[in-house]
């Protein structure tokens, strides 16, 4: 776990079954993500991403083809994939410091314990909340929470599955800075679920959008820029130019000229 | 804001006020119309000789030795019943399949008022200590056992896949997550519970009993005494209400994150 591995998803599809209907949700899909990279998976509601995600994290299968980290398949999930979800999911029973606590998947001594969860608390800022209970913390707060517990096990790759997607704009922008940071310290792969075309921007070294009915990978953005990235840059703004036009191909998007 | 807070504690007053009030200035109605032989005191005897009866029955100490009898009663078929409650409400919950091997059964045995069983376990049992019991511990096993089963089945599932993403076995699902989110209800189910084997005991006792606070009100009936009737069931009133806001001190203290 110390070396951290490529991901690979080859030729991946899932069909569900509703009622006698088949719904294939994913057609074919095929992913390389080296180590380390930062991806954003853009897509409308209802185009599969978060089933992508989920295959990935192991906590549902693929119909067809396989997803693999470095030579291992992902069969079932595992501490080596983390995954932060919209909601933070802590146990509202337990205090800051025990619900990072939960994700130690080794056996350690107490004492390790408590410097692995004093380590990551200080990793998402949260430093004199250990005691804290979630109800007392604020949405972002609490997602930060989910983030050092996702992280505890240095997991190779961390899903985040529109992580942000309930926050109010300014706690968005803020936490987008801190994945960033964090990031940048422990270089872990990072997927990106979003509907948040800047927030992809913002983050990623690459973008990937998805169609709907099937869903399936149709354009892969490669976002050049050196971090940390001015949000009203020529090549932010032209990368999302880029991405709306993906988007909404048939309404002009130089409607200001007519006016 | 000093302003709005200024207000909240004079509605906090008022509230006060209001909530001591009315029972006290019914009491007074009640003794007044008593007193002018407006109420007719063979069947509906005045506060103040009920009183006067509550403090010689304390005396005399049988009022201490009845509720005795039933507190003792209550506490052996509340703890049958609560475990019995829990052991079924824990198998059930965590076992769709065994739920359903038993739906029927239950769900025709629930509606079965504790007064209607009392017959049944006297003839099954014979009158002593053992069919009380029985009854009293049907009667906290029911909201135990609801209460049980609805606290696991409401186990919030994304909760239990953090633990899957986390690598974590079932018993740890068990152990840290399923059993700590259910106990807020496990224990809703355990305050009905001793509330339901209080109600119970009277109704077992006014069958069949020579103690106990529901042979007290029986036996002041057949000698028309209804001052003991009525400190009878005052009695009943104010313990359970006691308990009921015991538990319910218990249960905030306990869970803070509720």
């Amino acid at each position: 776990m110390e070396e951290k591995e490529n991901l690979k998803i080859n030729h991946v599809k899932k069909i569900f079954k509703i009622n006698e209907t088949q719904l294939e949700v994913l057609t074919d899909i095929n992913l390389d993500i080296k180590a380390g990279e930062f991806i954003s998976i853009v897509g409308a509601s209802g185009c599969g991403k978060s089933t992508l995600a989920r295959m990935i994290a192991g906590l549902e299968k693929p119909t067809a083809g396989d997803i693999t980290i470095g030579e291992k398949k992902i069969e079932k999930p595992s501490v080596n994939v983390g995954m932060v979800f919209q909601e933070s999911r802590l146990f509202p029973w337990l205090t800051v410091e025990k619900n990072v606590e939960f994700g130690i998947h080794e056996n350690l001594t107490s004492k390790e314990k408590k410097e692995l969860v004093q380590k990551h608390i200080e990793l998402v800022g949260l430093k004199s909340f250990e005691k804290a209970l979630p109800k007392q913390l604020s949405g972002g707060m609490q997602q930060r929470v989910s983030i050092a517990r996702a992280l505890i096990n240095n997991p190779s790759v961390l899903i985040l599955d529109e992580p942000f997607g309930a926050l109010d704009a300014l706690t968005r922008i803020n936490m987008q800075n801190e994945v960033l940071k964090i990031w940048e310290q422990e270089r872990t792969t990072m997927i990106l679920i979003t509907h948040d075309i800047d927030e992809a921007i913002f983050l990623s070294d690459r973008i990937l959008i998805m169609g709907k009915n099937p869903g399936e990978i149709k354009k892969e953005i490669k976002v050049g820029m050196s971090r940390p990235r001015s949000r009203n840059s020529y090549g932010f703004t032209d990368i999302r130019k880029e991405i709306y036009q993906e988007f909404f191909e048939n309404t002009d998007m130089d409607i200001e000229y007519y006016l | 804001m000093s302003e709005s807070s200024e207000k909240d504690i004079k509605n906090q007053v008022i509230e006060r006020t209001i909530f001591f009030l009315v029972p006290v200035v019914l009491l007074i109605i009640w003794q007044i119309l008593g007193n002018a032989g407006i109420i007719n005191a063979t069947i509906m005897p005045t506060p103040s000789s009920i009183f006067k009866t509550f403090l010689d029955l304390l005396k005399s100490g049988d009022l201490a030795e009845d509720l005795g009898a039933s507190m003792g009663r209550v506490l052996i078929g509340f703890f049958f019943g609560t475990l019995a409650g829990l052991l079924f409400g824990i198998v059930t919950g965590l076992y769709p399949k065994i739920n359903k091997a038993v739906a029927a059964i239950f769900g025709i045995l629930r509606p079965i008022p504790m007064i209607g069983l009392v017959p049944l376990m006297i003839l099954w049992f014979g009158i002593g200590e053992k069919s009380k019991i029985i009854v009293i511990a049907v009667g906290t096993f029911w909201s135990v056992l609801i209460n049980t089963q609805e606290g696991i089945f409401n186990v919030n599932d994304k909760l239990i896949e953090v633990a899957q993403l986390l690598g974590k076995n079932k018993i740890t699902v068990l152990t840290k997550i399923i059993f700590p989110a259910a106990i807020p209800s496990i224990f809703t189910g355990i305050r009905l519970g001793v509330g339901n084997a209080w109600k119970s005991v009277v109704a077992a006792e006014m069958l069949a009993a020579t103690k106990g606070v529901g042979h007290m009100i029986e036996y002041a009936r057949e000698l028309a005494q209804p001052e003991k009737l009525f400190v009878g069931l005052l009695s009943i009133g104010i313990i359970g209400l006691v308990i009921d806001a015991i538990i319910m001190t218990i249960q905030k203290k306990l869970f803070v994150w509720e």
